[in-house]
């Protein structure tokens, strides 16, 4: 049995508004908002890496636990704009913490890396407690010149964490449904060479239908209906295919956590950033036995949800 | 009533409009359709149709124009 006991955040402070981006683009910032519901996001310093700012998330993890990364087993570390190819950010993160000597693994997976991350810790962590971090600098990628319009309205930096224990806390882990199919791995890539290309119509056409089957599969397996869950804590993708997956599922979009208008797409961020910010706000009045889904859908594609209970 | 006109039935209701693009028109670079339309009328034509669209099949060029959904229709049938 493992939960998922703790989470942390990091956001860079810089803001960058639809104002902002609207002007390098050669848009109304009001289309931004539009397409993607997005008002602004945080974009990290040139000198931050995704290291700095797993770490960052990290401690706050850590701190919110009350324990030293000494006493973890594991650390899993997700991210698709790593800078280097290799070593990724992983055990440089659990060595800046303090649990260097400790597996750290890697998972250079866009969007869904958290996820099965998460999903992996899970079933691992009666050997410890692991700790998860989601973590994209994903202004490295669009933060050129010229900048692509499609692309460089969406995506924000950050960072979110979550400990994974088996000693009783917040959620309880129920189980976990992960997919990958390589069929449409050239519709959402980014090279060695840092050039990103987004097939948009192709990756929201999956998604839509993708990620809708794969939380209605896990429920049904657990006896449980969309309408009996009490918060989606879904990777920030965009606020449209958000709102899409809710109306697919027959729930009201309010149930689907949302912080997609402040900092944009985050990737792998964006779903342990989203809990975090659930988990602080949920604090207040914990619902023992709620039903809570997480769900992600990225480049590869790899998409999946994994199912938890309120303790 | 032909295939068409039933396809032209379900892009009306996918883009919420009347509208009538011509058989070879685009639907998405005419701006009749956004990408968040496309399950629907994917739905949509899985049950008029009754045909079932695999993922494999789910790509934005199969469903384009009025002309691609129809080839598309009648190779599933």
């Amino acid at each position: 049995m493992s939960f998922l006991s703790f989470f942390g955040k990091y956001l860079p402070e810089r803001v960058v508004s639809n104002a902002e981006l609207a002007s390098r683009i050669g848009c109304e910032p009001g289309w931004i908002q539009e397409v993607s519901g997005i008002s602004e996001r945080r974009w990290a310093t040139p000198e931050q890496t995704v290291a700095d700012l797993a770490v960052a998330a990290g401690e706050d993890c850590l701190r919110n636990a009350g324990i030293p990364a000494s006493s973890l087993a594991m650390v899993f570390v997700a991210s698709g704009t790593a800078g280097r190819r290799f070593p990724g950010p992983a055990a440089e993160v659990a060595e800046r913490l303090g649990a260097a000597g400790k597996p750290a693994l890697d998972f250079p997976m866009a969007s869904a890396g958290s996820l099965f991350a998460l999903a992996l810790a899970a079933k691992l962590a009666a050997n410890g407690p692991i700790l998860v971090i989601g973590a994209e600098k994903m202004s490295s990628i669009v933060d050129k010149e010229p900048m692509e319009r499609e692309t460089a309205i969406l995506f924000g930096d950050g960072a979110g964490a979550v400990l994974v224990t088996s000693a009783p806390g917040q959620l309880q882990v129920v189980d976990s449904a992960l997919y990958s199919d390589g069929s449409f791995r050239d519709d959402l890539t980014l090279d060695a060479a840092g050039k990103f290309r987004m097939n948009g119509r192709s990756v929201i056409m999956q998604a839509s239908r993708k990620i809708p089957r794969a939380i209605s599969e896990l429920l049904e397996r657990n006896g449980s209906a969309a309408g009996e869950v009490a918060a989606f804590l879904m990777h920030q993708a965009n606020q449209n295919l958000i709102n899409k997956v809710a109306s697919t599922l027959a729930v009201p979009s309010e149930k689907f956590f949302s912080n997609i208008a402040r900092y944009g797409n985050t990737s792998s961020a964006s779903m342990l950033i989203a809990a975090a910010e659930w988990s602080a706000a949920a604090a207040a009045a914990p619902c023992a036995g709620n039903i809570l889904v997480f769900a992600a859908f990225g480049a590869g594609f790899h998409w999946g949800a994994l199912l938890a209970r309120a303790v | 009533m032909t295939d068409h006109d039933r396809i032209l039935k379900i892009i009306q209701q996918a883009a919420k409009k009347p509208v009538q693009p011509a058989g070879a028109e685009s639907l998405f670079d005419s701006g009749i359709l956004d990408s968040f339309a496309l399950p629907d009328m994917v739905s949509a034509l899985e049950q008029e149709f009754a045909i079932s669209v695999p993922d494999s099949d789910l790509t934005p060029r199969k469903f384009e124009s009025i002309d691609r959904i129809a080839a598309y229709i009648e190779s599933r049938r």
